[in-house]
């Protein structure tokens, strides 16, 4: 076929023991969105690093424009026509942004006419990057790749913590990148974005391509089935909030301990005020139920978690945990009274170089004994335990940094399971996670809540509310705006409120 | 997008030079005061004996910049400090240019070996340099193993006494070296690539920055200003000295006092030479007041460790607002 853009065909890379792709192919038409879907570990990542040089493939053939084409760096692929704006801004942070396009040689007109076109319009070029919010980054890393006009666009993950008025510049501008003939390679794990914008999808699992198929009504369910496989079908039937709860009754008693008065919340937050980002934030959290945070980006839900779990100290509000006030002074403060974080950014929670079993043994909620050498025939019972809940793949645990993203993220939870858990602060757990895993992680939310324990939950993604939450606090200005039960809690409710409106049109 | 910078950028700007400008306050502080306890010793004197450091400084800077650290300066000055004198001794002073030019070229290879053995066993820097320290401090002493051989006169000259009777000849001589060999390299792309691998490395690869090949760049440019230290100590002494090794940490110690972020990517290579006078400065006030010399780098290291407290602090702050 020589209308292909670009064709990559049994692409095969390994990692010591882990076959990170095995068969992987995926065929680019001109003026095409392409979307490259598939699990955690299914091997998007690194088949989108060989794509762009990163990495080089073990075995397989590129093609671009039917040509053999053997990139070796960034560099090269930016020179043939391939750009890639990846998770993390590839901006330079102690660089002013016009030395960034400078490093990069980008032309800068276009760059502003980009910017401008994706909603961003107030923009000093001789700002440092490390100085700009991260959602500005995107923006600018994405309006950076768009200056040179690529023929091909990989996009990973480019609306992940974009705020929604920005995600929609992004998607309108991204979808008429097809005039003249441009592709765009979009990776995403929200489907109904997917849906929205691209035109076909190939679909990994376990780093093989098990599907192309063209985007139509309904493909949706065919992906999910498509990126679970046969054997995690059983999951993929979308349950309602109440489903998973009802499965809880298998859950090992010693997991969650149970609340010692039902009447009193397990966490009272009262007028909570910090810095210029949180105002007042007032709210009660009870033992047993799942607590959504909804907000719109910036809107001290940071500032909030950094508190609650001992991070930040409060300039004025009050802290009672079991009905007695508290005054952390430090993480350890937080965890001893039963308040763990789990970061959206899981490099902040683990130990990348150490393996599995240290990184959920360490924070020891309830130690295994106190002083002196570590029993370790009970760290070790306690770590497969919290393995086998979480059904973590643990081929590559060695070290933590080699497993993907969701493994990874089951880990940071893993890590208080295991030590019996009484209120979990959850910031944004399952942001760059697919599907499937992001299923596992609310199933077990709602398991550990039913067993007992108290679950705050931030997301930024506004529909998972009402999936895994029993009500849901609005934060906007730094300040609770709206409690809504989880029935109530659709899309468009929390969207007005997030925005600071009652009543009326989404802003 | 297009207008005049406001009261708030200059503000800003002010902020981001803020610990150099600082720092060059302190040390025409340090110079006013010094002129008053003792107004016979003269600039040109004290220029002259923090020649050296500031050139050593210079190059670390440039090396922690970009992400890196050179244990091997104080050997890398001793070797070209020694060559420099062995080949201009009984020579002409004419041949001494070649040799000027040659050491130069010496300590630019030198670097570039240290920068290239850790770019290829990718060994850790401070591992590699700390190793070829030894390497470097045996080869002096090979070629020359007590303090000797000679200088040029014009050598000797060039960093000795006053401008027109107003600016240290050996400041006259830095800001010439620095004028002209790291500003245009600062602002060219190489300059970028210095800082963006220091700062943020994947991010500098995945903005096509040839990584391996800036590393190497750090070091042959750390070698270079290695060797103008070093011919800056054969100049000021009029001899070769084979043990320098004190220089290297001094030189760590001038560019965290100079603003330079051990973790790279930030600072520049102007705050770390006002930091070597700085450090020089305060030296040899002390000595002028009688404090007993142990009690003068004691001294010397509490204010390195208030400092960087100070530095540390401001940081805080910041990324607070």
């Amino acid at each position: 076929m020589t209308d292909l853009l670009l064709e990559a065909t049994g692409v095969v890379k390994t990692y010591g023991a882990v076959n990170a792709l095995r068969e992987a192919s995926l065929a680019v038409r001109p003026g095409e969105i392409h979307a490259l879907l598939g699990a955690n570990g299914a091997g998007k990542s690194t088949l989108v690093k060989i794509l762009t040089g990163a990495v080089r493939p073990d075995a397989g053939t590129i093609t671009l424009r039917g040509q053999p084409c053997q990139v070796r760096s960034p560099a090269e692929a930016r020179a043939s026509g391939m750009v890639s704006v990846y998770q993390e801004p590839a901006l330079i942070p102690d660089l002013a942004v016009r030395d960034n396009l400078r490093l990069t040689g980008t032309p800068i007109e276009p760059f502003r006419a980009w910017v401008a076109e994706l909603g961003i319009t107030t923009l000093d070029l001789r700002a440092l990057a490390r100085d700009l919010p991260l959602p500005t980054l995107r923006i600018l890393d994405l309006a950076r790749a768009l200056a040179i006009a690529p023929d091909v666009l990989l996009l990973d993950e480019i609306t992940a913590a974009l705020p929604a008025d920005l995600s929609e510049r992004v998607m309108d501008v991204v979808g008429r990148q097809r005039e003249g003939g441009r592709s765009v390679i979009f990776i995403s794990h929200r489907l109904i974005e997917v849906a929205a914008l691209c035109d076909r999808a190939t679909v990994l699992r376990d780093g093989q391509t098990v599907g192309v198929l063209d985007i139509t009504e309904g493909s949706e369910n065919e992906i999910v089935r498509l990126m679970l496989g046969p054997a995690a079908n059983g999951l993929a039937a979308p349950g309602g909030p109440r489903e998973p709860a009802v499965a809880s009754a298998a859950l090992p008693a010693a997991t969650a301990v149970p609340a010692p008065d039902a009447s009193t919340p397990r966490l009272e937050v009262r007028g909570l005020r910090a810095g210029r980002k949180l105002q007042d934030v007032t709210f009660d959290l009870r033992a047993g139920e799942v607590l959504g945070v909804a907000g719109l980006e910036g809107q001290g839900q940071d500032e909030l978690f950094a508190i609650l779990s001992g991070d930040d100290r409060p300039d004025e509000g009050e802290l009672r945990v079991d009905g007695v006030p508290m005054r952390f002074r430090h993480p350890a403060d937080a965890i001893a009274a039963g308040l763990v974080l789990i970061p959206a950014d899981r490099m902040q929670a683990l130990l990348l170089q150490r393996s599995v079993r240290e990184n959920i043994a360490l924070p020891a909620v309830a130690p295994v004994r106190r002083w002196g050498p570590i029993a370790m025939r009970g760290e070790g019972r306690r770590v497969q335990g919290a393995i086998q809940q979480l059904q973590i793949d643990t081929r590559a645990g060695a070290e933590v940094r080699r497993l993907s993203g969701g493994n990874q993220q089951k880990v940071t939870i893993a890590r208080w399971i295991a030590g019996g858990v009484r209120t979990l602060l959850c910031f944004d757990p399952t942001r760059g996670i697919d599907v499937g895993t992001k299923r596992e992680i609310y199933h077990l939310l709602r398991e550990l809540a039913s067993g007992g324990a108290a679950i705050l939950l931030y997301t930024s993604e506004l529909e998972e509310i009402q999936l895994a939450c029993d009500r849901a606090v609005v934060i906007y200005g730094g300040r609770v705006v709206d409690e809504i039960p989880a029935a109530e809690a659709n899309e468009a409710r929390l969207l007005r409120a997030a925005h600071g409106l009652r009543r009326g049109a989404i802003a | 997008m297009m207008r005049r910078p406001d009261t708030a950028e200059v503000l800003g700007a002010v902020r981001r030079g803020g610990w150099t400008l600082g720092i060059y306050l302190v040390l025409l502080g340090l110079v006013i005061y010094t002129w008053i306890l003792n107004s016979r010793y003269g600039l040109d004197t004290l220029a002259m004996a923090a020649l050296p450091l500031a050139f050593a400084a210079a190059g670390q800077a440039v090396v922690v910049i970009s992400g890196g650290i050179d244990l091997s300066v104080g050997a890398m000055m001793a070797l070209t400090s020694v060559t420099a004198a062995v080949l201009m001794k009984n020579a002409g002073e004419e041949v001494a240019v070649v040799v000027v030019a040659l050491v130069l070229l010496l300590g630019i290879a030198v670097g570039a070996v240290n920068g290239t053995l850790a770019v290829i066993t990718r060994v850790p820097d401070i591992v590699v340099t700390l190793a070829m320290s030894y390497v470097w401090a045996g080869t002096a002493l090979l070629v020359l193993d007590r303090p000797g051989g000679g200088a040029a006169e014009w050598v000797q000259d060039v960093v000795k006494g006053d401008l027109l009777d107003l600016v240290p000849r050996a400041t006259v001589i830095l800001a010439l070296v620095v004028g002209i060999a790291w500003v245009p390299l600062r602002r060219s792309r190489l300059g970028l690539s210095l800082y963006a691998l220091g700062s943020h490395p994947l991010a500098a690869f995945r903005s096509g920055v040839p990584v391996q090949r800036t590393k190497v760049a750090s070091y042959a440019i750390c070698g270079f200003f290695a060797a103008a230290g070093g011919l800056a100590l054969t100049a000021t002494t009029g001899i070769g000295t084979p043990t320098t090794g004190d220089y290297t940490l001094k030189a760590v110690a001038a560019i965290v006092l100079g603003g330079v972020s051990l973790a790279g990517g930030r600072g520049g290579i102007l705050g770390p030479i006002a930091a070597a006078y700085v450090l020089a400065i305060i030296r040899a006030d002390l000595v002028f007041m009688g404090v007993d010399p142990n009690y003068s780098t004691m001294i010397q290291g509490g204010i390195m460790v208030l400092v960087v407290m100070v530095a540390g602090y401001l940081e805080l702050r910041r990324r607070r607002r």
